[in-house]
């Protein structure tokens, strides 16, 4: 490495909680910080002091760093430092801001995946209040929009990101890039507690393989004892034609996503509303994952502005099958969970079931029968299930028996 | 050395002082009651006018030179031509070019468009600005550049300073969009209609000398008159009193920002989860993104109860309006219309009625139009540990804003303030607001994207938003998380020197503005 300068991060007029820093190595006379920010009256010290810890920290004694800053929270700035600091100094170091007691829970298999936001992971200002728009999962993504020359300093922000934000109990996940780029990924990410690895463009088993064993070495290397679940996204022809084994390609894998940007791409056709050109394609790869037992998502819709259509899609891939859809927009997330959620007449119906059940039971009758509808048991397990989901979702009392029953002696 | 200053009712060191006349340090909310007469200007003779109730004159030159303009005088202007305002600096220019020297400036409001008024500071022909400093204002006075000392009152605040007699105006120049040779003018008409001009009244009626500067003259009688030509000297007519399309914003539109719309949302869950929402509420949300979005959330409660707004205070806008139009709300009282549809609707709806602010918040009024609302959406810079708000500074201790009728609608009954937690690493709830401008016992809930904080003089609406799921926290929680994001800000510098006072509704001082440390 002879480069002396580097540049990272963003400025710019309408950038915002961000920073760009251009690091210049010198020879004499110590470190000169040169700090354009709009909050220099506030934090000036502050970020001074942090950079200069950080050089400290890289044994860099001689530099000129200068900042142009639009209000970068302290793990932004210390991400743009250090991945100018990485393009001119060859260091294993890594200068990780404290992890936040609240980002150190873990998820379950089974738990629900209505929604899940994509934040681009090099775009701080997006990442700040994710966790306050109650998406189910927060998707730090590496791959598709972060630009190829900004792959390095992404993943630093990322990693920084992972410890420093409150995502608010939401599934942490991360879009690695494809093939040795996106092996490169997990060794930053991993470490910092990742609930889910979402691996795009997946065509066989062998790319899900491959993560899940890179994983599993990064894990036994720094004694991490955590499951990190998996979610392929299957964006091709061949994809789809292999969804099945993809799906069964690990035990990690919970759930499996369709990408219908590249997968129309890739059949030379214009992706519609209607996605009468996905449909097969969709239903193909609902089937493929319910017979793996993992949870089936649909692509994300791209018009942040058409909430209405947005609502009417939704509609459609939950009566398709899909147990959750990708969002773009913080604004989606509500729209995504209501759709996904059962409506009341599914919970009524479901309670009838549920109580019909309960009652053949108690009497010791092995055919439940409501009116002149005979029931069998996967029925039955149906409405449980979305009972348990509206209980959980807050549409019914933990208690609904109960209610049930003194509204009916009433 | 900086002047002797006292500790008034709020803790604030204050100055007993201001540009040489004694002022009264803030004693407390309602405390100060002046006594005596209200100010009278001079007694005119209706026989010195001309009999055939022609009022014109040539250019506004003239007007002022037979206004009698010279050194030392106050000028009052008001501000509903907004950013389009065409006039203001024309004033300035005028008696600059006549070599009058340490006027007072009383806007009611001063924009962007002001800026060149910088260069008249600069030259001595504008002594001090009594009104709301913005932008390169701000920075101006801030950096202790302006000759007097600034004084920031709200729109009452005005209108109480014009009635007791503290601020006398010599003259003042009303633009109007339409009035006729005698002087009665509207808001309305013509090609620079802003569609009510309700923060003239008062400064019609007290002035010594009112000039109206229109666009648009029309046979008498303008009517109905917003200001009377009784009150008025000389009117002149010029070709363009404003800008059209800055006068009024084509349309003012709700925030798209995901973060402001989650408050937004939570400002209307808490209004309908606390039991303040219900039918015939009366209401006032400004025109910013955030409160147009809480106003459209809140219609969408009232339609879907079938409930009904029993009045609504402007400044309109479209969003008021079509809740006029589809029947959520019965009235709208309005000092100013903020977008084309609010005009029109002005124009032609009878149950939007212009409403000056001399009615609505004057501190000398016979009652208070804003005591009497229920819900007041306010805005801040900070907000602090005991539910003090601040407008007009930033946390860097830059003027920046003007008060608005911010101090005058913390008189309503639930006062609201959604704001987010900090704004581009700049915390909005801090320990102790940069310049004080309203007391926390009168700020009952701040909203924001990570939790509610009520007011804990406020026990009637802890207890019924119990149990509602909503995110309440206290306020210490709030700012705390706010500085576990952002850092612990330092405090900025500053000097001994006073830029600016910070009057209170009443006209005591309630806090002041030091010059900023430059280096």
């Amino acid at each position: 490495m002879n480069k002396k300068i580097a540049t990272t991060g963003n400025a710019g007029p309408k950038v915002r909680s961000d920073c760009e820093i251009t690091l210049e190595l010198k020879t004499r006379r110590g470190v000169v910080i040169d700090l354009t920010s709009k909050v220099k009256a506030l934090y000036g010290e502050s970020i001074k002091s942090l950079c200069l810890g950080l050089l400290k920290f890289f044994k860099i004694r001689d530099a000129e760093v200068k900042i142009n800053d639009s209000g970068a929270l302290p793990f932004v700035i210390a991400a743009r430092l250090e991945a100018a600091i990485h393009m001119l100094v060859v260091s294993d170091r890594e200068f990780l801001p404290e992890m936040l007691r609240e980002n150190r829970y873990s998820t379950d298999a089974e738990r629900q995946r209505f929604s899940r936001l994509y934040l681009p992971g090099n775009m701080p200002s997006m990442m700040i209040n994710a966790g306050l728009h109650s998406a189910d999962g927060i998707i730090l993504d590496l791959e598709d929009s972060v630009a190829p020359e900004k792959k390095n300093e992404a993943r630093i922000l990322v990693r920084n990101a992972l410890r420093q934000i409150d995502f608010h109990g939401a599934e942490r996940m991360v879009r690695i890039n494809q093939g040795e780029t996106g092996i490169e990924d997990l060794h930053h990410v991993i470490p910092h507690n990742v609930n889910l690895i979402l691996i795009p463009k997946c065509e066989n088993r062998n790319q899900v393989i491959i993560v899940d064993k890179k994983i599993e070495e990064i894990c036994k290397k720094l004694k991490i004892n955590k499951t990190v679940f998996l979610m392929p996204i299957i964006e091709s022809a061949l994809g789809v034609e292999n969804s099945f084994e993809i799906a069964r390609a690990s035990e990690n894998i919970v759930a499996m996503a369709m990408g219908l940007e590249d997968f129309t791409a890739d059949l030379g056709v214009p992706r519609t509303t209607e996605g009468k050109e996905s449909l097969y394609a969709r239903t193909r790869l609902i089937i493929a994952a319910k017979a793996a037992s993992i949870q089936p998502i649909d692509s994300v819709f791209s018009d942040v502005g058409d909430m209405e259509t947005l609502r009417q899609n939704v509609l459609e891939s939950k009566a398709l099958g899909f147990e959750g859809m990708g969002c773009i927009h913080p604004r989606q997330v509500p729209v995504i969970n209501q759709g996904f959620a059962p409506d009341e007449t599914e919970i009524e119906k479901s309670k009838k079931i549920v109580i019909a059940y309960e009652a053949a039971r108690e009497k010791g009758l092995g055919v439940v029968a409501m009116g002149s509808k005979m029931i069998d048991p996967p029925v039955v397990a149906r409405a449980q299930k979305t009972i348990d989901l509206a209980v959980r979702l807050g549409k019914l009392a933990q208690n609904w028996v109960k209610e049930a029953s003194s509204e009916k002696n009433k | 050395m900086g002047p002797k200053t006292v500790k008034n009712a709020a803790g604030r060191l204050v100055p007993l002082e201001i540009n040489g006349e004694p002022v009264i340090p803030f004693k407390g909310i309602g405390k100060h009651r002046p006594q005596g007469g209200k100010y009278s200007p001079p007694v005119p003779t209706c026989s010195d006018y001309p009999s055939d109730g022609n009022k014109v004159v040539k250019s506004l030159e003239v007007a002022l030179r037979k206004c009698g303009l010279r050194s030392g005088m106050t000028i009052s202007t008001h501000h509903h031509m907004r950013d389009g305002d065409l006039i203001s600096n024309k004033i300035f220019e005028i008696a600059s070019s006549m070599g009058v020297k340490n006027l007072v400036w009383f806007p009611s409001a001063s924009f962007p468009c002001n800026d060149p008024v910088i260069k008249f500071l600069e030259d001595g022909t504008i002594n001090r600005i009594e009104g709301s400093m913005n932008g390169p204002l701000g920075r101006f006075v801030s950096e202790g550049k302006m000759k007097g000392t600034a004084v920031l009152r709200s729109h009452g605040g005005r209108v109480q300073a014009i009635q007791d007699g503290e601020v006398k105006i010599d003259i003042a120049v009303m633009v109007a969009p339409t009035a006729d040779p005698f002087g009665n003018a509207k808001g309305t008409g013509g090609k620079s209609s802003c569609g009510v001009i309700g923060y003239a009244k008062a400064d019609s009626m007290y002035a010594s000398r009112v000039i109206i500067v229109t666009d648009n003259l029309i046979d008498v009688p303008c009517y109905p008159m917003e200001i009377e030509g009784n009150y008025v000297d000389f009117v002149v007519v010029t070709d363009k009193i404003g800008i059209p399309e800055k006068i009024v914003s084509g349309t003012t539109q709700v925030t798209k920002s995901p973060d402001r719309l989650l408050i937004a949302e939570l400002t209307a869950s808490f209004l309908e989860k606390s039991g303040i929402l219900r039918d015939g509420i009366t209401m006032q949300a400004g025109a910013g993104g955030t409160s147009l979005a809480i106003a459209v959330f809140v219609s969408e409660i009232l339609k879907n109860k079938g409930w009904k707004s029993k009045f609504g205070f402007g400044g309109s806008t479209k969003y008021m309006v079509e809740m006029l139009e589809e029947g959520q709300m019965g009235y709208i009282l309005d000092a100013q219309a903020f977008d084309l549809d609010a005009v029109k609707s002005v124009e032609n709806n009878p149950e939007h009625i212009p409403y000056p602010v001399f009615n609505a918040y004057n501190y000398h009024s016979k009652g208070n139009l804003t005591s009497m609302m229920d819900i007041m959406i306010l805005g801040a810079t900070e907000v602090d540990l005991n539910f003090n708000g601040n407008v007009v500074t930033h946390s860097d201790g830059y003027l920046l804003h003007g008060i608005g009728g911010w101090q005058n609608c913390l008189h309503a009954r639930n006062v609201i303030i959604p704001v987010p937690l900090f704004r581009d690493r700049i915390p909005v709830i801090v320990d102790e607001v940069t310049t004080l401008c309203g007391p926390g016992e009168l700020i009952d809930v701040i909203i924001t994207e990570r939790g509610i904080a009520i007011n804990p003089l406020r026990k009637d609406l802890l207890k019924s938003i119990k149990g509602s799921g909503l995110p309440v926290r206290t306020i210490k929680e709030l700012k705390e998380e706010a500085e576990r994001i952002c850092g612990k800000p330092q405090k900025p510098q500053f000097d001994e020197k006073i830029v600016a006072a910070i009057k209170w509704v009443d006209g005591t001082v309630l806090d002041v503005v030091r010059k900023l440390k430059t280096n």
